[in-house]
């Protein structure tokens, strides 16, 4: 392992490895990424790899935009030889509240200003884009095009393999234990492998962001929350879009393999560590999902697993430096949709860490806002 | 018509299917390890070895031989994929039709049982 480097990343899930990516595209070629297990193993690989731009707030909709312009060609800008699989099959979102109705209105109007070609549906207009929906009991919905899913482990494991061909260690199995500062700047980070001195460390440890942030003595207001997701059987294709409902706190979609993938958003899992999966999740996630799509009775359920959310009290994620701590950068707490945000992200932090202004405005995404009170919460999550 | 051993070789590697449930072949399992893939998550997450419906029953010991061979350990040295229930596929309207109080989750409960709500 190297001993010195221009920049440390800690976390190989899809946000540091886009981070590694895009720093060493901007010429920082001597980087380290750390990551304690193989790629993945974090809430990247356990994800819906969902990837809308139908957002509720300014902020969250320019993020997933820019980001959907990136997946739209991501396999062919970093080289990859095999696929990330993104699919535009777009995201029909459901309403079955006059208050989640009223908010959808407010939501596409704000889209459809940023250029987010979203629309307000019927549910009979719905229905004939997902025909076997049960649309009993349903206000209406919104769609739109260009939403759609990836592969989460090939999106990784691309952006991982072009940052290597650029230059930078990927350090598998290594875990960082320390990080050193003097005079208010970072010098080194302390590893199961040994002492790295460098000037920059990026926190990008997902689920594991509060630990490493205390090693520089911040104190994250975040926290981890289990969320349990299946896999059925593959079967022909029969759902075109994801389909979501965020009072029900659900979504479903059918992978490119034809398995279709389903979660729920449940408010009283544990907080915590836990990644254990239940019979109770089973059960309350088919009765849910055979209520909105009847016809998926037959399919059988092949596989259950379950990761962790890094949930804010905004629904934000937090970005970039914080002052007084020279060098040190995060990119965390992305409250279930980190996925979908990592171009634009790994982007906007190697900018941040160059000197340059970020292609997007972050303002209002610092840690300093929740000291300052300037929380405007996103109403639009699972 | 003669090949050469190389040619035999790559063209039984592209032949040889090691997960038969998601159509994995011996190729694309040694183009994973050659990419520096060492576990058999990993081969997994990249190929879906294992994914399919018998959940790696048959592909497991074959890639975990695979790895083994390549890292230069024993077979036992590699560290087996995450298990991931249920033990087997089950239709969803059968657990949708679970009895409330499924106390061990083994499976085991009457799918006849129907709602106690
Ligand atoms: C069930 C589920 C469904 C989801 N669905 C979606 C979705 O549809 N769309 C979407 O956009 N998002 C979704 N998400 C959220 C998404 O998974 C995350 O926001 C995203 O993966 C975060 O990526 P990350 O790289 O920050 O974190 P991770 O992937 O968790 O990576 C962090 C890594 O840091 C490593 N690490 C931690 N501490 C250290 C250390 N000290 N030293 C070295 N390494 C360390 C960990 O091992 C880990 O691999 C979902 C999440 C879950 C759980």
């Amino acid at each position: 392992m190297r001993s010195r480097a221009d920049a440390v990343i800690i976390g190989g899930g899809v946000i540091g490895s886009s981070i590694a990516y895009h720093l060493a595209k901007e010429g920082v070629k001597n980087v380290v990424l750390l990551e304690r297990h193989s790629f993945c193993t974090g809430s990247t690989g356990r994800c819906g790899a969902g990837v809308r731009e139908q957002w509720g707030s300014e902020r969250n909709c320019r993020l997933a935009q820019a980001s959907i312009n990136a997946f739209e060609r991501l396999t062919e800008e970093l080289g990859y030889e095999g696929d990330i699989e993104f699919k535009q099959k777009g995201y029909l979102i459901l309403a079955h509240t006059e208050k989640e109705w009223e908010q959808f209105k407010k939501n596409v109007a704000l889209q459809n200003s940023l250029g987010i070609p979203s629309k307000l549906l019927t549910p009979r207009e719905a229905k004939e884009i997902v025909p076997i929906l049960n649309t009993d009991g349903m206000l209406g919905a919104t769609y739109n095009r260009r939403d759609g899913h990836c592969n989460p482990f090939h999106t990784t494991w691309a952006y991982a393999q072009a940052a290597r061909r650029l230059g930078v260690e990927l350090q598998y199995f290594t875990e960082a234990t320390g990080i050193r500062m003097e005079g208010g700047k970072v010098v080194a980070v302390d590893t199961t492998r040994g002492t790295i001195s460098t000037p920059v460390v990026i926190n990008a440890a997902g689920p594991w962001a509060k630990p490493v942030a205390r090693m520089v003595g911040v104190d994250l207001p975040v926290y981890t929350q289990r969320h349990q997701i299946l896999a059925t059987e593959p079967t022909g294709p029969i759902i075109n879009p994801m389909v979501m409902s965020f009072s029900i706190g659900i979504y479903c979609q059918q992978t490119p393999h034809g398995s279709i993938i389903m979660g729920i958003g449940d408010t009283r899992e544990p907080k915590g560590y836990d990644i254990g999966s239940s019979w109770e999740f089973l059960r309350e996630m088919s009765r849910i999902i055979l209520r909105l799509l009847p016809v998926l009775e037959s399919l059988r359920v092949v596989r259950q697993w379950s990761g962790l959310y890094t949930v804010t009290p905004d629904a934000h994620p937090i970005l970039g430096g914080v002052p007084g701590i020279d060098g040190y950068y995060q990119a965390v707490g992305f409250s279930g949709h980190g996925f979908m945000l990592a171009p634009s992200v790994g982007r906007i932090i190697s900018e941040l860490v160059v000197g340059k202004t970020p292609f997007i405005d972050i303002t209002g995404l610092d840690l300093g806002r929740f000291e300052r009170g300037e929380l405007q919460v996103e109403p639009s999550v699972v | 018509m003669r090949r050469s051993v190389e040619e035999k070789s790559s063209l039984e590697q592209r032949n040889v299917i090691v997960c038969r449930c998601e159509d994995v072949t011996l190729e694309e399992v040694r183009r994973a390890i050659a990419q520096g893939a060492t576990t058999l998550d990993e081969i997994k997450r990249l190929l879906r070895a294992g994914m399919g419906p018998c959940q790696g029953r048959t592909c497991r010991e074959l890639l975990a031989r695979e790895l083994a061979a390549h890292l230069g350990k024993p077979v036992g040295e590699i560290m087996p994929p995450t298990f991931r229930p249920p033990a087997k596929p089950v239709k969803l309207g059968l657990v949708s039709r679970m009895v409330e109080d499924v106390s061990s989750g083994d499976g085991d409960s009457s799918p006849e049982g129907g709602e106690s709500r």
